[in-house]
């Protein structure tokens, strides 16, 4: 790793709290954005030179600040800038600076950044959009790749995200306790929703990085509130699901199901931290969505072959984590559980009153199919399959409900059916 | 003489390496690692997963627990290596060796009192 590399990684590092530091001075992103910016073309020049500074963020957070200080009074307009401590040596000021970010403000900051990019008026594909042009700091152009859509396309869509938040106005107050518990909650959910934008693609697409960017994020989340049990549950919950990537895919691309992949290549050190966090998660006896899920993912980990999955546990999970969020989702991946322990029969009874909510879900006609074909009713089997094609969001998905297709046209014909 | 070196850096900064970079630290160390075992200098080493995945116990009466590290520092500890070598000196150069190749932070260089080997049955 070259000296560049490693600024890079520092500037990655205190992306978030430098700016979420700079947006609660300046109170707009877009200066707080330019002003970290400003800061990182100086950081590129002057630490090769005189080496890094003992606290790179409080470092960019400073000589971030009066650049932009020194740009608003350039271009002379007139506007109300908060109280300016006279800065004499950059390192007194640093250190100064360093000490008083330990505190809490500094986990709101983050906190600020993250929440202002779940604003509720803007749709999901913002949100992400946004969160990751601002906190991850991937470039447009990236972020474009990793949508698939064009350049251009996605600066409009984060130009857009970003007029709306502007009007909403940013929340500067310090927030409650019942306040910051909703700003994680829904700091959360846009951080799984990075994660499952990654998580949908294959591995090695640029789409896929992006679980590696929820889980730096999370991560990061975790380290400003460490005894927020549903954080670690999100955290681990992510890092067991990833844990899995090498073997979700065979080399042609087909997905490989959790049945039948090769579990020595699920990745050892992700599902250990994962299970240490589930194993903390736990002792708060305060249980959330995101505990169970990770929980569940757990048990699949646990288990180093198919047949020694505790499933009547996992149902004992779906049970419970239906209570707490009641979806058609949740109940269908009950059925899943409720199939490896009573049979297809009762999976099957379990799911059909959900056909009207979920009939644009491909995973429902997926279920579906599977269930008919373990009970021999293949025609009816066949037709699930062919509407789950038609609702396929990727062609891997498409190709994998083909596999079973063609099998069933295979075993199935000597049948005359 | 035994020394430990243990090694702090910034965990934002080293988790946020790419699993590129990562991997060519890794195996840059593994060189270094490879020479001192050869040398007869290097016992065990260890790589601690992020303080995020933590838990401290207090000894308070009654003992606390508490989530997260001992100590919350700009730099955590996220590993360490044992080595035999002969004084302070050989002990640095080790150091150094290792500081080549992995960037950031630094190496507490501290003499070891009591070394009990791993006495789990087959290790």
């Amino acid at each position: 790793m070259s000296d560049v590399d490693w600024i890079n990684a520092t500037l990655t590092a205190a992306r978030a709290q430098a700016i979420g530091a700079l947006l609660r001075y300046f109170r707009d992103l877009d200066t707080a954005e330019e002003a970290f910016q400003d800061a990182c073309l100086r950081a590129l020049k002057s630490w090769p030179q005189n080496g890094p500074p003992r606290d790179p963020t409080a470092w960019l957070i400073l000589v971030g600040r009066n650049a932009a200080l020194d740009g608003v009074r350039k271009r002379g307009k007139q506007v109300t800038l908060p109280p300016d401590e006279a800065i004499s040596d950059l390192d007194d000021a640093e250190a100064s600076l360093a000490e008083r970010l330990d505190g809490s403000h500094y986990r709101d900051d983050v906190l600020r950044l993250l929440f202002i990019c779940c604003h509720p008026e803007l749709p999901d594909t913002q949100q992400i959009a946004l969160a990751l042009r601002i906190v991850s700091g991937l470039s447009v152009r990236q972020i474009a790749r990793a949508f698939l859509v064009g350049e251009a396309a996605m600066e409009q869509r984060i130009t857009r995200a970003k007029a709306r938040i502007a009007q909403g106005g940013v929340p500067f107050e310090t927030p409650g306790a019942v306040e910051r518990t909703e700003r994680l909650a829904a700091v959360a959910a846009m951080i799984y929703l990075i994660f499952n934008e990654g998580y949908s693609a294959g591995d090695g697409s640029a789409r896929a990085e992006l679980c590696d960017e929820a889980i730096r994020l999370a991560r990061l989340l975790l380290r400003l509130f460490q005894t927020e049990p549903e954080i670690m549950g999100l955290t681990a919950l992510m890092l067991v699901q990833h844990a899995r990537a090498p073997a979700r895919f065979d080399a042609g691309g087909e997905i490989i199901l959790l049945e039948d992949q090769d579990r020595s290549r699920w990745d050892g050190k992700l599902i250990a931290e994962g299970l240490a966090l589930i194993d903390k998660a736990m002792r708060h006896r305060q249980p959330g969505p995101y505990q169970i899920q990770a929980a569940i993912a757990a048990l699949h980990a646990r288990a180093a072959r198919p047949e020694e999955t505790d499933w009547v546990q996992i149902e004992a999970l779906y049970v419970a984590l239906e209570r707490l969020q009641p979806s058609p989702v949740v109940t269908l991946n009950r059925a899943v559980a409720v199939g490896k322990v009573r049979g297809a029969a009762a999976a099957l009874d379990l799911i059909e009153p959900l056909a009207p909510r979920l009939s644009g879900y491909f995973h429902f006609f997926g279920a579906k199919g599977a269930f008919l074909l373990q009970l021999g009713r293949t025609a009816e089997a066949r037709a699930a399959f062919n509407q789950a094609i038609a609702l396929a969001n990727t062609p891997a998905e498409a190709n994998h409900i083909r596999m079973h297709l063609d099998r069933l046209m295979r075993d199935g014909a000597p049948a005359g059916n | 003489m035994q020394y430990a070196i243990l090694c702090y850096n910034d965990e934002d900064v080293v988790w946020s390496w790419s699993k590129e970079e990562d991997a060519a630290v890794m195996a840059r160390l593994g060189v270094v690692h490879e020479r001192l075992v050869k040398a007869g200098k290097l016992g065990p080493a260890l790589r601690l997963l992020p303080t995020t995945s933590a838990t401290t116990l207090r000894k308070s009466d009654p003992p606390l627990v508490i989530d997260g590290p001992f100590a919350e520092t700009k730099e955590q500890l996220l590993g360490f290596y044992v080595i035999d070598v002969a004084d302070l000196d050989e002990a640095l150069g080790i150091a150094r060796e290792l500081a080549a190749v992995n960037p950031g932070g630094a190496y507490e260089v501290r003499p070891i009192a009591l070394y009990n080997p791993d006495r789990r049955s087959g290790a």
